[in-house]
């Protein structure tokens, strides 16, 4: 039986461990409980900061914060961050303050709320903003790590965690986890599987599928989404000379736009890119949701397929 | 203890450096910076511990220009005071220059935050004040906001947010010149009773004549001194205040004067130009 927990535990767990730090301050925006914030709350409430249902606000405070040299981490949902936008690009981005942000319950995976909390778009709006660091964890263990990571680290950054339990992959692997590094799960040298946060796992099945066709993929986590992993990009051209690309998220500039960019400016490789095709999710449950996206494991096989197909 | 005299004589100069910077460039902010100047000189020459010879110091009190566009005016006392030189205005929106359109914490010693999207000071204001509490520090922020830019939905959620963590250390300074960008605040949108909405958000209040440097010098030594929660200074203010073509008109919110105009004004600031 495949062990299950939801990324954004791995976010509260790190950020007891990051306690220790007395630099570290938590912002909440009235969503500590879902975030997985309230852990840390309950042990350092000296430290911890209600924004109430301000997300504008938080940010900018945590702005202030890293300005003093505090390490603020500010969560609430993937999509309550976006309202926020302007002020990470021009008051935390710009001045490059090392503001954290995560946003939880992204993608469509986040299920029966429906549309109006299912951030498609996060990852890609984030991306645009020179100095941030993107990433989009695949488990429990990685989040963790990589949230502790980013307390080291002098940049702003966003991370997108899911609401819904993904298998744990990284158990006894922590050291394999860098930000900006992508990790190879498993190689094959007909096809590249680069995906991202609930869609590692799916691509993992995908891989399986396809196995039993003959068909051998290499699938990749790429958590972090900027600074891509280029180099690891050229490699997987190299050896396998295909990429599909797998994201809970807007086919339009998220992963598959960030891998679409490095192939045109460095080597050419036919890319398939599977994702929410340019339109809005609905109510469902998770797994429901992934099949009315059409980014399940079945699709990402079948992309994978017409990716081989287009290969020189 | 500077003499209410002298400040009033280095917001002259400061006045001329004002309008010689955006006469210079073209372009710029004079009307809130005129407005803002008396404020600002105040503020740095009896209230703010700050120094210029080392303006990263960490325990410095705060300044957040938060009308990042009234530039010129945080230009010239920053120059007056020696943080950067009179030379260095010459700079101002000039390519490479320190003096950036908007200030800018990146680019220019004695810059808090990098303003220039209003509604966005106080907030980061409010994690400054943050800070300070949570270092044991008695340091004080203030954070200087225009009358329009509190039209701004996010100032709200600042100041809702800054009375409930009970912020002694954060003040506010409000320019309230009654001008912005299109017209009077009266025409674009009415704000009704200002000091009664901060009072609402649980904030003290006091109102002064931001021309008054009694007044002005007053008002500062309330903010303070008064730390049993945030509290904001109103100051009232006429934009372009000091050159008579200026003063109470909206269109030189973000407009430079001509050579002539340039000379007027001048004349007006008791300078002789060569």
């Amino acid at each position: 039986m495949t062990k299950m927990a939801a990324t954004r535990d791995g976010y509260g767990d790190a950020l007891l461990e990051l306690a220790s730090n007395p630099k570290v301050v938590v912002l909440e925006a009235d969503l500590g409980k879902s975030t997985k914030s309230l852990h840390f709350r309950k042990a350092h409430p000296e430290r911890t900061v209600s924004c109430g249902i301000g997300e504008q606000n938080m940010l900018l405070v945590g702005a202030g914060l890293a300005a003093s040299g505090y390490i603020p981490f500010a969560s609430t949902f993937a999509i309550f961050t976006e309202r926020a936008f302007e002020q990470m690009r021009n008051g935390v981005a710009r001045p490059n303050l090392a503001v954290h942000v995560c946003g939880s319950h992204g993608g469509t995976h986040t299920g029966t709320d429906g549309s109006s909390a299912q951030s498609i778009e996060d990852l890609a709006i984030y991306r645009t903003l020179p100095n941030v660091i993107v990433m989009h964890p695949s488990d429990v263990v990685s989040t963790k790590v990589l949230t502790m990571q980013l307390a080291e680290t002098n940049a702003p950054s966003y991370t997108r965690t899911a609401r819904n339990k993904t298998p744990v992959l990284y158990e006894g692997r922590e050291s394999d986890i860098k930000i900006g590094k992508g990790i190879v799960l498993s190689e094959g040298r007909d096809v590249a599987i680069v995906a991202c946060g609930v869609m590692v796992s799916e691509s993992m099945k995908a891989a399986e599928a396809l196995a039993n066709e003959g068909i051998h993929a290499t699938v990749v986590d790429m958590h972090t989404l900027k600074p891509l992993d280029g180099d690891l990009i050229d490699h997987l051209v190299a050896s396998c000379g295909a990429i599909v690309t797998a994201e809970d998220h807007s086919v339009i500039g998220g992963l598959g736009g960030a891998v679409a960019e490095h192939l045109t400016a460095n080597t050419f490789a036919p890319l398939e890119r599977v994702g929410v095709q340019d339109r809005f999710g609905e109510s469902g449950q998770s797994d429901e949701m992934l099949d009315v996206m059409q980014i399940s494991a079945p699709f990402i096989a079948e992309a994978a397929k017409r990716a081989i197909a287009r290969k020189g | 203890m500077t003499s209410t005299d002298e400040l009033r004589e280095l917001a002259r100069k400061c006045r001329v450096h004002i309008v010689n910077m955006v006469h210079r460039a073209q372009a710029g902010h004079p009307g809130g910076s005129l407005s803002e100047i008396d404020l600002l000189v105040g503020l740095y020459k009896t209230t703010l511990r700050v120094r210029p010879d080392d303006p990263d110091w960490d325990d410095r009190d705060r300044f957040i220009l938060s009308k990042g566009h009234a530039s010129p005016g945080m230009y010239a006392i920053l120059a007056e005071m020696g943080f950067i030189s009179v030379d260095d205005l010459a700079s101002y929106r000039v390519l490479g220059g320190i003096c950036q359109g908007h200030v800018d914490m990146k680019w220019c010693p004695g810059v808090d935050f990098s303003a220039g999207s209003l509604g966005m000071g106080l907030s980061f204001g409010m994690g400054s004040a943050i800070a300070g509490r949570l270092a044991g520090s008695e340091r004080q922020v203030y954070v200087m906001l225009g009358d329009g830019e509190i039209q701004e939905g996010s100032v709200w959620e600042a100041a809702m947010a800054a009375a409930h963590h009970e912020l002694g250390n954060l003040n506010v300074i409000l320019d309230r010149n009654r001008i912005q960008n299109d017209d009077f605040c009266e025409a674009q949108m009415r704000m009704f009773d200002i000091p009664a909405k901060w009072k609402a958000f649980g904030w003290n209040v006091k109102e002064i004549d931001g021309h008054n440097m009694d007044e002005v010098v007053e008002g500062l030594n309330f903010l303070s001194s008064t730390n049993d929660g945030p509290s904001v200074l109103i100051a009232h203010t006429v934009k372009g205040h000091g050159v008579s073509f200026m003063a109470d008109n909206p269109a030189f919110h973000g407009a430079a004067p001509n050579d002539e105009q340039y000379a007027q004004a001048m004349a007006e600031l008791g300078e002789v130009v060569a």
